[in-house]
């Protein structure tokens, strides 16, 4: 079994409501349970994220289930499918040993765009996630997935761009095995395709 | 991956709301009724896929209340049932309940019903819990996914045992997470369906179901919750970890379990605290917590929402202090553990911390200090807001509208859905009252009977098309019989949309997938005698001239269908209508008289505004294709070319 730096190793997925943040995180989970972890998953959904800031709390263990709140401070991962939510976290669960992974395409808060907030420009953004962590990268997947086909292939691009970072012990082939299962074999190809590229960004981007 | 794949033995990785219904078909379970809410509806959801193989039925019934008697029926009829909801759906399904408890069950039967501490997704904190010992029914508490599995199987068993309906309640954490689980076998269903009820009318078994003689049924029920608490006395889902004689005793229960370990394991405390959590909650096993609080010297009571356990375990404290003495109570009552919100790890460890005299800190507070100043000018507030595409802005744009050229101060009266978000200002701030499932319209049927009393602003009401099945079609009654002026807004979206496109009696197909007859609402009204209009809120034109016309000519009651489909339904999703465009010539942006009416009012989503060039933009990602912004941009800049049909 490939190993975990810590356990329990604790990850957060953030975004936007409909971003599809439930769906990233069941498919990493499933890569990680497949490999005898234990995984607990904590997540909303419901009228609670339309729009809204949504987080998936992944716990990863070798032993048990753990509480499906990460304890504030504690995170030591964060897969951020919209750069302000990754910063949002940060405040609530980072600490100075944390390491971030952004998908930089940003959508833009209702207050945003009714001219009551304003979004940041996003070198602040680089900056700020730079500072609290110990490592960060910055991913353009969603242009790259909207290129391909479907803004959908952005959040697969992530798990890819998550596999290169060798933070969590996520293999190519499991993950193509898993999406041939779940969508046949046509599908799994441009999926697959999607994980490469995503990989091939953190490389780019490191 | 179907829930009735796998065997004994097999490992998975399932939301706690999976490991209910596949606990369920463990212990064969031949009927399953609900009705949708979160964080309950994946139960019904993962059964109804199942269902045809397995072999078992399961509907997404009218309301709570009908589900429960629809699942009572199947007991009756010695088959084992379940029955699931959120947690004020209890509340609708109540009267029956009370009466179930009473008249006791057959064949085993649970009621599932998952609360939402912290309200994540509802607009109450309600607790179900409480109708546990309100009624007198068992009530289990699972502490983690295995047990969410386990205990459900076993309230099955525990229900045929005592012939009583058992309550396993869940609560968000625990359904809407997910954990590793071992699987059971599932075993077939082999039980035949046969009402018994010729036999004498005390028969429990083979006479009439009812409650009464009361006082005669009142007492079985007691006599069975008696021997419920015996049998919880040595149920392995109490369990206890730590020292034989703690400083502190922690009682707790369902997620709080899980909270409670980590704040113990953040705390480093495991030699001074002991951790009783129990799985099952009400009646308490008394002797088994007495002999806890005999040995320890102080106890916490770690619960969410009301102090129910811990009042529970404070009379057995004082009715056992003979022999013990006097304990000291820690939780919600000295106010050490909140009484409102969902708690976490870290609420548990600060209490946890404050009653050993420890200190905890979590984070380093310059790293702190830094990440809260970047966050709070660097990460604006999300607001909820209805999806790009959404017909219920649409909506809430034409009321908004039609109310405010109107002039007379009309207001909306709502109630529970997707469109509850009209309260805010994504909704046009168009809701000024919001309480349960069709409260709107038995609002608005009082509102507009004010006016001998000098009220003269128009009514309106809105609901859901499940809402109007659920609980809108007894307050419509009400209006038109009472001749209330109002105007009902029905937005028929075709789908139970906020919690996932359950069916309900609008339908013509049923939560198994079958065909079935569906029940027209414009036709339901017009029988009962409201003057109906049906307009798609697309329209933003012909919407508001109905609107208009409804308000300002009709006296008695006036239904207004609003027709069209969820952006997320399945037939939808992903597919556009229109291809969008700014023209940005002819967007003048802020010189427009319009004040940027479709970014600062409209705000969609999809369509944003570009700071740098001072125009407005849509967000190709974003948007739906809907076509709705093109109807509101006065310089008629916002362009819409067709690109499919969507029926």
């Amino acid at each position: 079994m490939t190993g975990i730096a810590k356990d329990p190793y604790n990850v957060i997925i953030t975004g936007v409501g409909g971003q599809g943040n439930v769906l990233a995180s069941r498919m990493l989970g499933n890569l990680l349970s497949d490999q005898g972890l234990f995984v607990t998953i904590g997540e909303t959904f419901g009228a609670s994220q339309r729009g809204g800031s949504v987080m998936s709390h992944l716990r990863v263990s070798r032993t048990s289930a753990w509480s499906p709140q990460i304890p504030l401070g504690q995170a030591d991962l964060v897969v951020s499918l919209e750069p302000i939510e990754a910063v949002r976290v940060l405040a609530q669960y980072g600490n100075p040993g944390i390491k971030v992974l952004v998908n930089s395409r940003s959508i833009q808060p209702v207050g945003c765009i009714s001219g009551e907030t304003a979004y940041p420009p996003m070198d602040d953004i680089r900056k700020w996630v730079a500072e609290l962590s110990a490592q960060s990268w910055f991913v353009d997947a969603t242009n790259a997935a909207v290129k391909l086909g479907h803004a959908i292939f952005g959040n697969v691009m992530m798990v890819g761009a998550l596999s290169a970072t060798h933070e969590l012990p996520i293999e190519r082939e499991a993950f193509g095995r898993a999406m041939e299962a779940a969508m046949g074999p046509e599908k799994a190809k441009k999926n697959l395709q999607a994980f490469d590229m995503g990989a091939a960004m953190v490389a780019e981007a490191a | 991956m179907s829930i009735l794949d796998g065997k004994a033995g097999d490992r998975r990785l399932y939301m706690g709301n999976e490991c209910i219904a596949r606990g369920a078909l463990e212990a064969g379970v031949s009927v399953a009724a609900g009705y949708p809410g979160t964080p309950s509806s994946e139960i019904i959801e993962t059964l109804a896929k199942a269902a045809k193989q397995a072999g078992i039925y399961v509907e997404w019934s009218a309301n709570e209340k009908v589900s429960l008697e629809v699942a009572a029926a199947a007991s009756f009829a010695g088959l084992r049932s379940m029955c699931v909801m959120k947690q004020n759906g209890v509340n609708v399904a109540s009267d029956f309940l009370l009466h179930l408890a009473g008249s006791g069950t057959r064949g085993g039967m649970v009621l599932v019903p998952c609360d939402d501490p912290g309200a994540l997704s509802s607009v109450n904190e309600g607790e179900a819990r409480h109708f546990a010992r309100l009624v007198e029914i068992p009530l289990l508490e699972p502490g983690d996914f295995q047990e969410a599995k386990e205990m459900t199987q076993w309230a099955f068993e525990l229900s045929e045992e005592l012939r009583t309906l058992v309550m396993l309640r869940s609560v968000t954490r625990l359904s809407h997470a997910s954990g590793n689980i071992t699987l059971g076998d599932i075993p077939p269903q082999t039980r035949q369906a046969r009402f018994v009820h010729g036999g004498f009318i005390l028969d429990p078994m083979e006479g009439p179901v009812m409650s009464a003689p009361v006082t005669y049924k009142h007492g079985q029920q007691q006599d069975r919750i008696r021997r419920a608490a015996e049998i919880f006395e040595t149920s392995p889902f109490n369990t206890y970890t730590g020292p034989e004689s703690p400083e502190l005793l922690l009682i707790t229960s369902s997620a709080c379990n899980l909270y409670s370990k980590e704040a113990i394991h953040l705390l480093n405390v495991q030699d001074r605290v002991g951790l009783l959590k129990l799985g099952t909650t009400w009646p308490l096993p008394e002797k088994l917590v007495a002999r806890h609080l005999a040995a320890a010297k102080a106890v916490l009571v770690v619960e969410e929402i009301l102090p129910f356990t811990e009042e529970n375990v404070k009379v057995l404290a004082q009715e056992i202090s003979g022999e013990t003495g006097y304990r000291k109570f820690y939780g919600k009552r000295d106010g050490t553990i909140p009484s409102t919100g969902e708690l976490s790890p870290d609420i548990v460890a600060g209490a946890l911390a404050k009653v050993l005299g420890v200190t905890y800190e979590a984070v380093d507070p310059n790293y702190k200090a830094k990440a809260n100043q970047y966050a709070f000018f660097g990460a604006p507030n999300r607001d909820l807001t209805f999806c790009p595409g959404c017909p219920h802005r649409a909506s809430f744009w034409n009321i908004h509208n039609v109310l405010a050229a109107d002039g007379r101060e009309g207001f909306v009266c709502g109630d529970i859905g997707c469109y509850s978000m009209a309260v805010l200002p994504s909704g046009f701030s168009t809701l000024k009252t919001l309480h349960a499932m069709g409260s709107g319209t038995g609002v608005a049927s009082g509102f507009g009977k004010l006016a001998p009393f000098g009220m003269d602003q128009p009514v309106m009401s809105v609901c859901g098309d499940s809402t109007f099945f659920h609980a809108a079609l007894p307050a419509l009654v009400n209006a038109v019989h009472h001749k209330s002026d109002i105007t009902m807004a029905i937005l028929d979206n075709s789908g139970t949309g906020m919690t996932g496109f359950q069916s309900h009696p609008g339908l013509a197909t049923d939560a198994m997938g079958n065909e079935v007859p569906s029940i027209d609402i414009a036709g339901v009204c017009q029988a009962l005698g409201a003057e109906v209009r049906i307009a798609d809120p697309f329209d933003i034109q012909d919407t508001q001239a109905v609107l208009h016309e409804l308000l300002e000519t009709k006296k008695g009651v006036k239904v207004l269908i609003l027709r069209q489909i969820c952006a997320l339904s399945p037939q939808k999703k992903g597919k556009k209508s229109f291809d969008m465009e700014v023209d940005a010539d002819l967007c003048r942006g802020e010189d427009c008289g319009c004040n940027r009416l479709c970014t600062r009012i409209f705000r969609c989503p999809g369509l944003v505004w570009d700071a740098e060039n001072k125009r407005s933009v849509i967000d190709e990602v974003i948007c739906a294709g809907c076509g709705v912004c093109a109807s509101i941009c006065p310089a008629g800049a916002i362009k819409k070319k067709e690109i499919a049909k969507v029926a």
